[in-house]
Protein backbone atom coordinates (compact mmCIF):
# COMPACT_ATOMS: atom_id res chain seq x y z
CA UNK A 1 0.00 0.00 0.00
CA UNK A 2 1.17 3.12 -0.94
CA UNK A 3 1.31 5.85 1.85
CA UNK A 4 -1.17 7.92 -0.66
CA UNK A 5 -3.49 5.44 -0.65
CA UNK A 6 -3.96 4.98 2.86
CA UNK A 7 -7.89 5.04 3.15
CA UNK A 8 -9.39 8.27 5.14
CA UNK A 9 -13.03 7.25 4.51
CA UNK A 10 -15.29 8.75 7.34
CA UNK A 11 -15.36 5.59 9.34
CA UNK A 12 -19.30 5.04 10.13
CA UNK A 13 -17.92 4.63 13.93
CA UNK A 14 -19.20 5.75 17.06
CA UNK A 15 -15.97 7.70 17.80
CA UNK A 16 -14.75 9.82 14.81
CA UNK A 17 -11.35 10.55 16.29
CA UNK A 18 -9.89 7.03 16.82
CA UNK A 19 -6.96 7.09 14.49
CA UNK A 20 -5.22 3.78 13.34
CA UNK A 21 -1.75 3.37 12.56
CA UNK A 22 -0.77 1.76 8.91
CA UNK A 23 2.21 0.88 7.67
CA UNK A 24 2.54 1.93 4.45
CA UNK A 25 5.30 2.88 1.14
CA UNK A 26 6.26 6.23 0.26
CA UNK A 27 7.15 7.93 -3.24
CA UNK A 28 10.78 5.84 -2.56
CA UNK A 29 9.25 2.20 -2.17
CA UNK A 30 10.64 2.64 1.52
CA UNK A 31 7.70 1.96 4.18
CA UNK A 32 6.92 4.27 6.69
CA UNK A 33 3.32 4.78 9.39
CA UNK A 34 0.75 7.11 8.42
CA UNK A 35 -2.53 7.07 10.20
CA UNK A 36 -5.94 6.12 8.87
CA UNK A 37 -9.10 7.47 9.51
CA UNK A 38 -11.46 4.62 8.47
CA UNK A 39 -11.72 2.24 5.55
CA UNK A 40 -14.96 1.63 3.98
CA UNK A 41 -15.35 -1.85 3.50
CA UNK A 42 -14.16 -2.52 7.01
CA UNK A 43 -16.66 -0.37 8.24
CA UNK A 44 -19.38 -2.07 6.57
CA UNK A 45 -17.99 -5.78 8.00
CA UNK A 46 -17.98 -4.19 11.28
CA UNK A 47 -21.54 -2.95 11.00
CA UNK A 48 -22.78 -5.66 9.21
CA UNK A 49 -21.54 -7.97 13.17
CA UNK A 50 -23.18 -4.92 14.75
CA UNK A 51 -26.42 -5.37 12.88
CA UNK A 52 -26.43 -9.30 13.17
CA UNK A 53 -26.10 -8.78 16.83
CA UNK A 54 -28.98 -6.08 17.00
CA UNK A 55 -31.17 -8.79 15.27
CA UNK A 56 -30.61 -11.14 17.71
CA UNK A 57 -31.08 -9.14 20.42
CA UNK A 58 -34.71 -8.11 18.93
CA UNK A 59 -35.47 -11.89 18.63
CA UNK A 60 -34.50 -12.57 22.30
CA UNK A 61 -36.46 -9.83 23.53
CA UNK A 62 -39.64 -10.67 21.53
CA UNK A 63 -39.08 -14.50 22.67
CA UNK A 64 -38.89 -12.86 26.55
CA UNK A 65 -42.07 -10.98 25.91
CA UNK A 66 -44.10 -13.89 24.48
CA UNK A 67 -42.41 -15.93 27.71
CA UNK A 68 -40.61 -18.61 25.54
CA UNK A 69 -37.64 -17.85 27.14
CA UNK A 70 -36.06 -16.33 30.57
CA UNK A 71 -34.55 -12.85 30.53
CA UNK A 72 -31.01 -14.89 30.98
CA UNK A 73 -30.99 -15.74 27.10
CA UNK A 74 -32.10 -11.92 26.46
CA UNK A 75 -29.28 -10.53 28.46
CA UNK A 76 -26.83 -12.45 27.28
CA UNK A 77 -27.38 -11.52 23.39
CA UNK A 78 -27.15 -7.98 25.16
CA UNK A 79 -23.84 -8.34 26.44
CA UNK A 80 -22.76 -9.32 23.08
CA UNK A 81 -21.93 -12.78 25.05
CA UNK A 82 -22.33 -16.80 23.53
CA UNK A 83 -23.34 -19.58 26.12
CA UNK A 84 -19.36 -20.24 26.38
CA UNK A 85 -18.69 -17.30 27.94
CA UNK A 86 -21.86 -16.94 30.36
CA UNK A 87 -21.00 -20.11 31.52
CA UNK A 88 -17.39 -19.19 31.82
CA UNK A 89 -18.29 -15.57 33.64
CA UNK A 90 -20.82 -17.24 35.76
CA UNK A 91 -18.90 -20.54 36.75
CA UNK A 92 -21.58 -22.74 35.60
CA UNK A 93 -21.83 -25.59 33.60
CA UNK A 94 -22.95 -24.61 29.66
CA UNK A 95 -25.84 -27.07 30.29
CA UNK A 96 -26.99 -25.68 33.07
CA UNK A 97 -26.65 -22.12 31.97
CA UNK A 98 -28.90 -23.32 28.75
CA UNK A 99 -31.63 -24.88 31.34
CA UNK A 100 -31.90 -21.72 32.91
CA UNK A 101 -32.91 -20.17 30.10
CA UNK A 102 -36.10 -21.98 30.54
CA UNK A 103 -38.72 -19.30 31.94
CA UNK A 104 -40.16 -22.09 34.48
CA UNK A 105 -36.50 -22.83 35.77
CA UNK A 106 -35.71 -19.47 35.71
CA UNK A 107 -38.34 -18.37 37.98
CA UNK A 108 -37.86 -20.65 40.42
CA UNK A 109 -33.59 -19.43 40.27
CA UNK A 110 -32.54 -18.39 43.99
CA UNK A 111 -30.96 -14.59 44.39
CA UNK A 112 -28.01 -15.95 44.84
CA UNK A 113 -27.65 -17.95 40.99
CA UNK A 114 -29.16 -14.49 39.71
CA UNK A 115 -26.63 -12.40 41.74
CA UNK A 116 -23.99 -14.17 39.38
CA UNK A 117 -26.08 -13.58 36.60
CA UNK A 118 -26.92 -9.55 36.84
CA UNK A 119 -23.09 -9.39 38.10
CA UNK A 120 -21.84 -10.28 34.64
CA UNK A 121 -24.26 -8.82 32.90
CA UNK A 122 -23.39 -5.68 35.06
CA UNK A 123 -27.37 -4.69 36.65
CA UNK A 124 -29.01 -5.51 39.56
CA UNK A 125 -30.31 -8.38 40.56
CA UNK A 126 -34.06 -6.77 39.92
CA UNK A 127 -33.47 -5.56 37.03
CA UNK A 128 -33.20 -9.00 36.09
CA UNK A 129 -36.04 -10.59 37.34
CA UNK A 130 -38.60 -7.48 36.32
CA UNK A 131 -37.62 -7.75 32.72
CA UNK A 132 -38.96 -4.23 31.32
CA UNK A 133 -39.95 -4.40 27.57
CA UNK A 134 -37.44 -1.35 27.18
CA UNK B 1 2.79 7.58 41.30
CA UNK B 2 3.96 7.49 37.19
CA UNK B 3 6.60 5.71 35.45
CA UNK B 4 8.66 7.62 33.20
CA UNK B 5 7.19 5.27 30.35
CA UNK B 6 6.84 6.98 26.09
CA UNK B 7 3.98 6.09 24.30
CA UNK B 8 4.30 5.21 20.67
CA UNK B 9 1.11 4.09 18.83
CA UNK B 10 2.01 0.78 16.77
CA UNK B 11 -0.51 -1.05 14.12
CA UNK B 12 -0.79 -4.21 16.65
CA UNK B 13 -1.29 -4.16 20.34
CA UNK B 14 1.46 -6.82 20.87
CA UNK B 15 4.18 -6.01 18.75
CA UNK B 16 3.83 -2.34 20.49
CA UNK B 17 3.63 -3.25 24.04
CA UNK B 18 6.33 -5.47 23.39
CA UNK B 19 8.32 -2.49 21.43
CA UNK B 20 7.07 0.15 23.97
CA UNK B 21 8.35 -2.23 26.86
CA UNK B 22 11.31 -2.99 24.99
CA UNK B 23 12.09 0.57 24.25
CA UNK B 24 11.50 2.04 28.19
CA UNK B 25 14.21 -0.79 28.78
CA UNK B 26 17.17 0.72 26.43
CA UNK B 27 16.53 -1.61 23.47
CA UNK B 28 15.27 0.02 20.76
CA UNK B 29 13.72 -1.85 18.35
CA UNK B 30 10.91 -1.57 15.86
CA UNK B 31 7.29 -3.01 15.62
CA UNK B 32 8.04 -4.48 12.33
CA UNK B 33 11.29 -6.04 13.95
CA UNK B 34 9.45 -6.98 16.86
CA UNK B 35 6.75 -8.94 14.71
CA UNK B 36 9.24 -10.48 12.67
CA UNK B 37 11.85 -11.68 14.77
CA UNK B 38 8.61 -12.99 16.37
CA UNK B 39 7.42 -14.83 13.70
CA UNK B 40 3.88 -12.95 14.21
CA UNK B 41 2.42 -13.46 10.59
CA UNK B 42 0.56 -16.53 10.56
CA UNK B 43 -2.85 -17.86 9.41
CA UNK B 44 -4.97 -20.22 11.34
CA UNK B 45 -8.67 -21.33 10.72
CA UNK B 46 -10.91 -22.67 13.36
CA UNK B 47 -14.00 -24.50 12.63
CA UNK B 48 -14.52 -25.76 16.04
CA UNK B 49 -13.78 -22.29 17.69
CA UNK B 50 -16.74 -19.61 16.96
CA UNK B 51 -16.40 -16.12 17.69
CA UNK B 52 -19.49 -13.88 17.54
CA UNK B 53 -21.10 -16.99 15.71
CA UNK B 54 -18.85 -17.96 13.38
CA UNK B 55 -15.95 -19.90 12.96
CA UNK B 56 -12.61 -17.98 14.18
CA UNK B 57 -10.06 -17.16 11.95
CA UNK B 58 -6.74 -15.64 13.39
CA UNK B 59 -3.58 -13.97 11.12
CA UNK B 60 -1.79 -14.32 14.17
CA UNK B 61 -0.30 -16.62 16.35
CA UNK B 62 -1.75 -17.46 19.65
CA UNK B 63 -1.77 -14.44 22.29
CA UNK B 64 1.91 -14.18 24.04
CA UNK B 65 3.94 -16.56 21.54
CA UNK B 66 5.58 -13.34 19.51
CA UNK B 67 6.95 -11.36 22.58
CA UNK B 68 8.34 -14.82 24.12
CA UNK B 69 9.53 -15.88 20.75
CA UNK B 70 11.18 -11.91 20.49
CA UNK B 71 12.60 -12.87 24.18
CA UNK B 72 14.09 -16.17 23.68
CA UNK B 73 15.74 -15.20 20.08
CA UNK B 74 17.34 -11.73 21.63
CA UNK B 75 17.92 -13.58 24.93
CA UNK B 76 15.74 -11.99 27.08
CA UNK B 77 14.14 -12.53 30.31
CA UNK B 78 10.49 -11.65 31.01
CA UNK B 79 8.44 -12.37 33.99
CA UNK B 80 4.81 -13.66 33.42
CA UNK B 81 2.69 -13.86 35.67
CA UNK B 82 -1.03 -15.00 35.75
CA UNK B 83 -2.92 -14.86 38.92
CA UNK B 84 -6.24 -16.80 40.38
CA UNK B 85 -6.77 -13.81 43.01
CA UNK B 86 -8.34 -10.75 42.11
CA UNK B 87 -6.53 -8.77 44.68
CA UNK B 88 -3.35 -10.18 44.20
CA UNK B 89 -3.50 -9.40 40.26
CA UNK B 90 -3.81 -6.09 41.56
CA UNK B 91 -1.13 -6.15 44.49
CA UNK B 92 1.57 -7.14 41.81
CA UNK B 93 1.04 -4.64 39.13
CA UNK B 94 0.70 -2.06 41.91
CA UNK B 95 3.69 -3.26 43.76
CA UNK B 96 5.23 -2.86 40.27
CA UNK B 97 4.12 0.84 39.32
CA UNK B 98 5.90 1.25 43.18
CA UNK B 99 8.91 -0.14 41.73
CA UNK B 100 9.09 2.46 38.74
CA UNK B 101 8.36 -0.56 36.50
CA UNK B 102 5.90 -0.21 33.57
CA UNK B 103 3.83 -3.73 33.31
CA UNK B 104 2.07 -4.94 29.76
CA UNK B 105 -1.29 -6.22 30.84
CA UNK B 106 -3.26 -8.83 28.50
CA UNK B 107 -6.87 -7.73 28.38
CA UNK B 108 -10.39 -8.34 27.44
CA UNK B 109 -11.86 -5.76 25.16
CA UNK B 110 -15.47 -5.78 25.69
CA UNK B 111 -15.07 -3.73 28.92
CA UNK B 112 -12.15 -1.21 27.10
CA UNK B 113 -14.66 2.27 27.53
CA UNK B 114 -12.19 4.11 25.17
CA UNK B 115 -12.80 2.06 22.09
CA UNK B 116 -16.11 2.70 19.83
CA UNK B 117 -18.69 0.18 20.50
CA UNK B 118 -17.98 -1.69 17.37
CA UNK B 119 -15.11 -2.84 18.54
CA UNK B 120 -16.02 -4.01 22.01
CA UNK B 121 -16.48 -7.94 21.28
CA UNK B 122 -15.54 -10.07 23.57
CA UNK B 123 -11.88 -10.96 22.33
CA UNK B 124 -9.29 -11.97 25.71
CA UNK B 125 -6.23 -11.30 23.40
CA UNK B 126 -5.50 -7.89 23.51
CA UNK B 127 -2.25 -6.20 25.26
CA UNK B 128 -1.67 -2.91 26.75
CA UNK B 129 0.52 -1.18 29.19
CA UNK B 130 0.25 0.21 32.61
CA UNK B 131 2.18 3.01 33.27
CA UNK B 132 0.99 4.60 36.80
CA UNK B 133 -1.66 5.03 38.82
CA UNK B 134 -4.20 7.82 40.57
CA UNK B 135 -6.42 7.62 42.91
CA UNK B 136 -9.28 6.81 41.02
CA UNK B 137 -7.40 5.30 37.83
CA UNK B 138 -4.76 3.27 35.93
CA UNK B 139 -2.38 5.49 33.21
CA UNK B 140 -3.02 3.57 30.26
CA UNK B 141 -0.83 3.18 27.11
CA UNK B 142 -2.83 1.22 24.80
CA UNK B 143 -0.35 1.01 21.58
CA UNK B 144 -3.77 0.74 19.09
CA UNK B 145 -4.28 4.17 20.52
CA UNK B 146 -2.91 7.33 19.07
CA UNK B 147 -2.68 8.85 22.70
CA UNK B 148 -2.51 7.84 26.18
CA UNK B 149 -5.44 7.09 28.02
CA UNK B 150 -7.14 5.69 31.19
CA UNK B 151 -9.07 3.38 33.10
CA UNK B 152 -10.74 3.60 36.60
CA UNK B 153 -9.29 0.46 39.25
CA UNK B 154 -12.77 -1.41 38.58
CA UNK B 155 -12.74 -1.11 34.85
CA UNK B 156 -9.12 -2.41 34.83
CA UNK B 157 -9.80 -5.00 37.33
CA UNK B 158 -12.88 -6.26 34.94
CA UNK B 159 -10.54 -6.53 31.65
CA UNK B 160 -7.70 -8.24 33.54
CA UNK B 161 -10.70 -10.73 34.45
CA UNK B 162 -12.64 -10.94 31.59
CA UNK B 163 -13.88 -14.50 30.97
CA UNK B 164 -14.51 -16.40 27.35
CA UNK B 165 -11.85 -18.24 25.54
CA UNK B 166 -8.41 -17.10 26.29
CA UNK B 167 -9.40 -15.59 29.41
CA UNK B 168 -6.76 -13.02 30.37
CA UNK B 169 -6.63 -14.31 34.24
CA UNK B 170 -4.84 -10.79 35.17
CA UNK B 171 -1.82 -11.90 33.40
CA UNK B 172 1.08 -9.38 33.67
CA UNK B 173 4.25 -9.34 31.97
CA UNK B 174 7.45 -7.51 31.99
CA UNK B 175 11.14 -7.59 30.85
CA UNK B 176 13.09 -8.02 33.62
CA UNK B 177 16.68 -8.61 32.09
CA UNK B 178 17.84 -7.07 29.19
CA UNK B 179 21.38 -7.47 27.83
CA UNK B 180 23.41 -4.96 26.43
CA UNK B 181 24.06 -6.42 23.01
CA UNK B 182 21.73 -8.76 21.11
CA UNK B 183 22.15 -10.78 18.26
CA UNK B 184 19.36 -9.23 15.84
CA UNK B 185 20.96 -10.97 12.95
CA UNK B 186 20.49 -14.83 13.98
CA UNK B 187 17.12 -13.60 15.48
CA UNK B 188 15.85 -12.26 12.49
CA UNK B 189 16.73 -15.84 10.69
CA UNK B 190 15.31 -17.55 13.05
CA UNK B 191 12.05 -15.75 12.81
CA UNK B 192 11.83 -15.58 9.07
CA UNK B 193 12.75 -19.73 9.18
CA UNK B 194 9.88 -19.70 11.87
CA UNK B 195 7.36 -18.15 9.64
CA UNK B 196 7.93 -20.07 6.60
CA UNK B 197 7.90 -23.12 8.47
CA UNK B 198 4.17 -22.01 9.39
CA UNK B 199 2.77 -20.74 6.46
CA UNK B 200 4.21 -24.30 4.71
CA UNK B 201 2.85 -26.33 7.30
CA UNK B 202 1.49 -29.30 6.01
CA UNK B 203 -1.97 -28.66 7.86
CA UNK B 204 -4.93 -28.57 6.40
CA UNK B 205 -5.89 -25.74 8.82
CA UNK B 206 -2.68 -23.75 9.11
CA UNK B 207 -0.92 -21.44 6.73
CA UNK B 208 -1.30 -21.50 3.02
CA UNK B 209 -3.12 -24.19 2.95
CA UNK B 210 -5.50 -22.59 5.76
CA UNK B 211 -6.18 -20.02 2.71
CA UNK B 212 -7.04 -22.99 0.60
CA UNK B 213 -9.46 -24.52 2.54
CA UNK B 214 -11.24 -21.22 3.50
CA UNK B 215 -11.34 -20.20 -0.10
CA UNK B 216 -12.68 -23.77 -0.78
CA UNK B 217 -15.28 -23.43 1.83
CA UNK B 218 -16.37 -19.80 0.77
CA UNK B 219 -17.77 -21.64 -2.33
CA UNK B 220 -19.91 -23.60 -0.28
CA UNK B 221 -21.41 -21.36 2.36
CA UNK B 222 -24.14 -19.74 0.53
CA UNK B 223 -25.12 -23.15 -0.21
CA UNK B 224 -24.83 -25.08 2.82
CA UNK B 225 -25.42 -22.12 5.62
CA UNK B 226 -27.54 -19.64 3.01
CA UNK B 227 -26.72 -16.49 1.77
CA UNK B 228 -27.10 -14.90 5.09
CA UNK B 229 -25.13 -17.10 7.21
CA UNK B 230 -21.91 -16.90 4.28
CA UNK B 231 -22.35 -13.39 4.33
CA UNK B 232 -21.71 -12.77 8.15
CA UNK B 233 -19.01 -15.48 7.72
CA UNK B 234 -17.14 -13.72 4.99
CA UNK B 235 -17.60 -10.08 7.33
CA UNK B 236 -15.99 -12.10 10.13
CA UNK B 237 -12.99 -12.70 7.96
CA UNK B 238 -12.80 -9.22 6.46
CA UNK B 239 -13.20 -7.80 10.44
CA UNK B 240 -10.28 -10.23 11.38
CA UNK B 241 -7.86 -9.32 8.26
CA UNK B 242 -8.56 -5.60 8.83
CA UNK B 243 -9.54 -5.46 12.67
CA UNK B 244 -8.02 -2.57 15.17
CA UNK B 245 -4.18 -4.12 15.52
CA UNK B 246 -3.56 -5.25 12.18
CA UNK B 247 -2.01 -2.29 10.54
CA UNK B 248 -4.25 -3.63 7.42
CA UNK B 249 -4.03 -6.34 5.04
CA UNK B 250 -3.99 -9.16 7.39
CA UNK B 251 -0.59 -7.93 8.65
CA UNK B 252 1.46 -7.95 5.16
CA UNK B 253 2.20 -4.74 5.46
CA UNK B 254 3.62 -5.11 8.55
CA UNK B 255 5.96 -8.22 7.58
CA UNK B 256 6.82 -6.53 4.41
CA UNK B 257 7.85 -3.40 6.92
CA UNK B 258 10.05 -5.99 8.57
CA UNK B 259 11.40 -7.81 5.38
CA UNK B 260 13.00 -4.29 4.65
CA UNK B 261 14.40 -3.46 7.83
CA UNK B 262 16.05 -6.79 7.90
CA UNK B 263 17.34 -6.75 4.44
CA UNK B 264 19.50 -3.92 5.52
CA UNK B 265 20.91 -5.14 8.58
CA UNK B 266 21.55 -8.28 6.85
CA UNK B 267 22.66 -6.70 3.69
CA UNK B 268 20.75 -9.28 1.63
CA UNK B 269 19.29 -7.73 -1.76
CA UNK B 270 17.07 -10.37 -2.58
CA UNK B 271 14.83 -9.56 1.32
CA UNK B 272 14.75 -6.04 -0.61
CA UNK B 273 12.61 -7.59 -3.24
CA UNK B 274 10.73 -9.80 -1.43
CA UNK B 275 9.41 -6.95 0.96
CA UNK B 276 8.09 -5.53 -2.43
CA UNK B 277 6.50 -8.81 -3.63
CA UNK B 278 4.71 -8.81 0.38
CA UNK B 279 3.30 -5.50 -0.34
CA UNK B 280 1.68 -6.71 -3.61
CA UNK B 281 0.02 -9.53 -1.47
CA UNK B 282 -1.05 -7.34 0.90
CA UNK B 283 -2.50 -5.46 -1.74
CA UNK B 284 -4.29 -8.20 -2.82
CA UNK B 285 -6.05 -9.17 0.51
CA UNK B 286 -7.50 -5.44 0.58
CA UNK B 287 -8.70 -5.97 -3.19
CA UNK B 288 -9.94 -9.29 -1.06
CA UNK B 289 -11.91 -7.33 1.30
CA UNK B 290 -13.36 -4.66 -0.99
CA UNK B 291 -14.95 -7.58 -3.03
CA UNK B 292 -16.42 -9.26 0.37
CA UNK B 293 -17.64 -5.92 1.17
CA UNK B 294 -19.43 -5.64 -2.19
CA UNK B 295 -20.82 -9.15 -1.25
CA UNK B 296 -22.17 -8.52 2.18
CA UNK B 297 -23.20 -5.24 1.16
CA UNK B 298 -24.99 -5.58 -1.95
CA UNK B 299 -26.51 -9.10 0.10
CA UNK B 300 -26.54 -10.04 -3.76
CA UNK B 301 -28.04 -13.88 -3.92
CA UNK B 302 -26.08 -15.02 -6.85
CA UNK B 303 -23.79 -18.13 -6.54
CA UNK B 304 -21.14 -16.93 -8.87
CA UNK B 305 -19.76 -13.71 -6.32
CA UNK B 306 -19.04 -16.40 -3.72
CA UNK B 307 -16.79 -18.36 -6.77
CA UNK B 308 -15.30 -15.47 -7.79
CA UNK B 309 -14.22 -14.19 -4.29
CA UNK B 310 -12.95 -17.96 -3.49
CA UNK B 311 -10.98 -18.11 -6.96
CA UNK B 312 -9.44 -14.28 -5.64
CA UNK B 313 -8.43 -15.83 -2.42
CA UNK B 314 -6.97 -19.22 -4.15
CA UNK B 315 -4.92 -16.69 -6.74
CA UNK B 316 -3.34 -15.43 -3.00
CA UNK B 317 -2.83 -18.69 -1.65
CA UNK B 318 -0.87 -19.38 -4.58
CA UNK B 319 1.32 -16.43 -4.28
CA UNK B 320 2.09 -16.63 -0.52
CA UNK B 321 2.72 -20.74 -1.45
CA UNK B 322 5.78 -19.01 -3.87
CA UNK B 323 6.63 -16.09 -1.54
CA UNK B 324 7.32 -18.03 1.06
CA UNK B 325 9.44 -20.66 -0.91
CA UNK B 326 11.40 -18.00 -2.16
CA UNK B 327 11.98 -16.26 1.24
CA UNK B 328 13.16 -19.68 2.70
CA UNK B 329 15.85 -19.80 0.49
CA UNK B 330 16.17 -16.28 -0.01
CA UNK B 331 18.12 -16.41 4.16
CA UNK B 332 19.59 -20.30 3.75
Amino acid sequence: MKKEDVPQDQGNLSRTDLKELVYATDENGKYTTALSSGWEPKSIALSNSIEEISERIAIAKAQVVNNEISPISYYMEFCRMDIGVLSSYVGMWQWRVKRHFKPKVFAGLSDKILKKYSDAFNITVEELKNFKVN
Amino acid sequence: METNFTHHQSAHCENGVASNLLKHNGLNISEPMVFGIGSGLFFVYLPFLKVNYAPAISYRPMPGQIFNRLAKRLGLKIKRQKFSSEANAIKALDENLKNNIPSGLQVGVYNLTYFPDEYRFHFNAHNLVVYGKTETDYLISDPVMENVTTLTHDELKKVRFAKGAFAPRGQMYYPIQVPANVDLKGAIIKGIKNTCRDMLAPMPIIGVRGIRLVARLIKKWPVKEGTKKANHYLAQIVRMQEEIGTGGGGFRFIYAAFLQEAAVILNNDELQKLSLEMTAIGDLWRDFAVEASRVYKNRSTKVDVYNLLSDQLLGIADKEEVFFKKLKRAIS
